[in-house]
């Protein structure tokens, strides 16, 4: 298409727009991180408003996740259902959101109830929206209602204006729509760096792994780039409401849009980890020239990369998909952070990447990624080892608004299932799902885009699959349930937890499902041995959890605290905590806000938000011990095939830690006995960190702990008297 | 490329370069706000800094708000800038500066004027092949 046609098309498309509601707004700026306002939307009444934070919620929810999960709190029932209208999207950030100084600044949170597990889902994404929308003027929006037709949110930070517009032409996948809303928006090229999208894509529409993606002008390439806020289908609820895109402009940004009380600090600790970044990372991580694909290898040495559905760690072709193939692939390299001053730029792409499949077929594409969890999930653990197919599927994944994570996971699982005759080639709408095929893979999702055949059932995720093989092809429920790699409705992230129990408590314990933001654990807990006994994996499961809270109230990416370090970490106590990257936090904390928090209170205003998100999965009928425990697969091996490739190292497990001498015994015997063994082990896990956690043997919060921590709000503690 | 080329040996420590640097850019005397410092060692010798137009800053940048003029000659604009301070990590010889409070960071341009006032010649403006 030529530039003239290009421009044609955009203006055909901006007067397809009506406008159906306006709403304006008196400009204020941050003062200390804060807006100390929200913005509220109904498409369905089609209110639009702003709404004060009070006194007690910035007190107690702090920022970011905090506030969304509030808000979100105040706008469900139990009865609420991912679909009901009453159910919101939040997207908020937080108060250290937005500076430019300190790198991994710019992320958004984004909360729902999840149509994966009915609890809510909370995603942390990077791109411009969150800090664009923080600087027009909020702290956090919530959506709630749904439009009857297609519609475009366009919030413009400069005039003080939201707008709700009809929006029947735009393109839906969204490396179309994230361009042509750029275009649109940007009075000149130099603007499209002051306009951000949000979208979904066509899978969102029928499958319930819908994500969503946030965008960031690329200067240099002269496109849009794609961030994903992944997990737990909020881009279903997103086209649910039918929402197309969503707009922010915003001009102005400066290293003081924060209006921080202590400047220097703020300079001085973003400096500090700057050049830190700069000098180490090449030796440490290699963010900046692979970002986090450089775990491939690693984690197939350690037997911890996922393949064919989580039966094994590591893969003879596993070499296939290793860092340095990516870093061959990867284009540009430096500056590649999804927000501005972010030194880590581990946001990779690949320029002009020819697609092979589906409605984009011949079309040159900038890829996003790959990054780990896409290259474990949509590779390894379907045991595709051709990288383009894993860059095709990324693309596909995202412009369609599919979780990479949750689709890779899914697509070993069909594969398993096919290879176990559950499912044969007629079931599965025509494709042979067997390990590797990656175009059977890609067809899998062009049918969830289009809505139709074995996509319809894939796209429902693994939770679902179970049920409807189980009911209509009377297939093996115990087996399913411990092949079925998901906890409380959502599929775990790409990492091996068998040889590590308090990983599988890092996945399994936590209060949206298996997803390794809460903690990572496995290179402590297996490698290390530094947290043996339950006293110790407890103590881990409730500091890491909560630590890493912190980032979601805060709108801050995790990466920069622990993908590098200091050169000489290793020197001081505890450095799995990297003590001093946690004062450079309770630093900057305290330099925009004005606070005089330490590390204690930075753990505790974790801790209150944490909890209320427990009690919050209770008030949606769910959030007790029965749904805290993963399936087999995650915990040991559940088929001869899987023990006697790992016979040696099962066999030692029976004698050294079982007292069990495995000669003469039968594989299926041995698998019996290791099994009886590690579920046990994890009934004690459950039981120590619940004590730590302040919770009951069920899983509740008791009323003692939610005093002591602060998190005693009427209307939660009513809630958990429901269930002590 | 246009550059300042110093030579240590020759600096007799009198600051006079600091001098005219911060009155010329920033209306004040203050060696924080001059593109060209000069450090005294232990032994009575001078280190003498100045951006020497690397261009290593210039990738590092996220709005594109570094570029080099037509003598070669790096340059910030002001009005891009978002103040991350990236590209003073990033310089290979902590020439690209910054003073407290200061938002955008400064650095030589070889504009001559610190040359014309040093009284011994450690300071010169050449030419070097890109």
């Amino acid at each position: 298409m030529s530039a003239n046609e290009a421009k044609h098309d955009i203006e055909k498309i901006r007067q397809a727009h009506k406008v159906l509601k306006e709403f304006t707004y008196e400009l204020k700026p941050v003062v200390k991180g804060y807006n100390d306002r929200t913005l509220y939307i109904n498409l369905a009444t089609l209110e639009i408003k702003e709404k004060p934070v009070p006194a007690l919620m910035k007190k107690k929810f702090i920022g970011g996740k905090g506030y969304d999960l509030k808000l979100l709190w105040d706008a469900v029932s139990g009865d609420t259902r991912w679909d009901s209208p009453e159910n919101e999207i939040c997207i908020a950030t937080g108060p250290i959101a937005g500076n430019t100084n300190y790198p991994g600044s710019g992320k958004s949170l984004v909360t729902t109830i999840s149509p994966q597990t009915g609890i809510p889902i909370d995603s942390n994404v990077g791109g411009h929206f969150g800090p664009y929308l923080k600087f027009s003027g909020f702290d956090a929006m919530e959506i709630q209602g749904k439009a009857d037709r297609d519609v475009l949110i366009y919030i413009d930070g400069n005039q003080g204006k939201v707008q709700i517009m009809e929006a029947p032409l735009e393109a839906t996948d969204s490396h179309v729509v994230a361009e042509q809303l750029h275009e649109m928006f940007a009075a000149s090229e130099r603007e499209k760096q002051h306009i951000s999208v949000v979208s979904a894509g066509r899978g969102s529409e029928h499958a319930w792994i819908g994500c969503l993606n946030f965008s960031y002008w690329d200067k240099r390439r002269k496109l849009p780039r794609l961030k994903q806020a992944g997990r737990g289908g909020i881009g279903t609820v997103f086209r649910n409401k039918k929402i197309k895109a969503m707009v922010v402009k915003y001009s102005g940004l400066t290293g003081k849009s924060n209006n921080p009380v202590d400047m220097e600090t703020l300079q001085k600790t973003g400096l500090k980890l700057h050049k830190e970044i700069i000098a180490h990372d090449e030796k440490q991580c290699q963010m900046r020239t692979i970002g986090t694909a450089h775990l491939v290898e690693i984690m197939n040495d350690y037997d911890l990369l996922p393949t064919k559905n989580f039966r094994f760690g590591s893969h003879p072709d596993a070499k296939n998909l290793a860092s340095w193939v990516w870093k061959e692939m990867f284009t540009q390299n430096v500056p590649d952070g999804c927000w501005f001053g972010c030194t880590m730029s581990c946001a990779h792409g690949i320029d002009n990447f020819e697609l092979r499949t589906g409605p984009y077929k011949g079309h040159k594409v900038l890829v996003d990624g790959p990054e780990y969890e896409t290259v474990g999930g949509c590779g390894s653990n379907p045991a595709i080892f051709d990288p383009k197919a894993v860059v095709e599927i990324n693309f596909y994944c995202d412009t369609y608004g599919l979780d990479t994570i949750s689709f890779g996971t899914i697509t070993g699982f069909v594969m398993d299932c096919y290879e176990n005759g559950i499912l044969n080639s007629e079931r599965c709408g025509g494709l042979e799902m067997t390990w590797g095929n990656w175009e059977a893979a890609l067809e899998m999702m062009h049918q969830i885009a289009r809505g139709e055949k074995f996509g319809l059932i894939a796209g429902k995720g693994i939770k679902f699959m179970q049920e409807y093989f189980a009911r209509e092809y009377g297939a093996d429920a115990r087996f399913l349930k411990d092949i079925g790699m998901h906890g409380k409705g959502l599929e775990q992230s790409e990492y091996q937890s068998k040889e590590s129990l308090a990983q599988q408590g890092g996945y399994y314990l936590t209060n949206k499902g298996p997803q390794h933001d809460e903690a990572w654990l496995i290179f402590m807990d297996m490698v290390n041995n530094q947290i043996p006994t339950f006293e110790k994996k407890a103590e881990a499961l409730h500091y890491f959890p909560m630590f890493r809270t912190w980032f979601g109230l805060m709108g801050l990416c995790k990466l920069p605290w622990n993908d590098i370090e200091p050169a000489d970490n290793a020197k001081y106590p505890e450095p799995n905590k990297v003590p001093e990257h946690v004062q450079n936090y309770v630093d900057i904390y305290n330099a925009i806000t004005g606070e005089k928090i330490d590390k204690e209170e930075l753990i505790r205003q974790s801790e209150r938000v944490y909890n209320f998100q427990r009690v919050f999965n209770l008030k949606m009928g769910h959030g007790k011990r029965v749904e805290d425990y993963p399936p087999y697969r995650a915990m040991g091996p559940v088929t001869v095939e899987e023990y006697e490739s790992r016979a040696e190292r099962y066999d030692k497990a029976l004698k050294e830690k079982q007292n069990i001498d495995p000669t003469g015994k039968s594989t299926e015997e041995k698998i019996t006995l290791l099994r009886q063994y590690r579920e046990a082990q994890y009934e004690s896990l459950i039981d120590a960190v619940f004590k730590r956690r302040g919770w009951s043997p069920e899983g509740v919060p008791t009323v003692e702990h939610l005093k002591e921590i602060g998190m005693d709000l009427p209307e939660v503690i009513e809630l958990v008297r429901k269930h002590l | 490329m246009k550059y300042l080329k110093t030579i240590a040996e020759a600096c007799i420590g009198c600051n006079a370069c600091m001098s005219v640097c911060s009155k010329l850019y920033f209306k004040e005397d203050n060696p924080e706000k001059s593109a060209i410092r000069v450090t005294p060692a232990a032994d009575g010798s001078y280190t003498l800094s100045a951006c020497d137009q690397c261009r290593a800053c210039i990738a590092e940048c996220p709005t594109q708000a570094i570029s080099v003029n037509r003598l070669g000659v790096v340059l910030i604009n002001r009005a891009l800038c978002i103040n991350c301070l990236a590209c003073v990590a990033a310089c290979p010889t902590d020439t690209m500066m910054t003073w407290r409070g200061g938002l955008v960071p400064f650095k030589c341009i070889a504009c001559d004027a610190c040359a014309k006032e040093c009284p011994t010649g450690a300071l010169k403006i050449e030419v070097k092949e890109d």
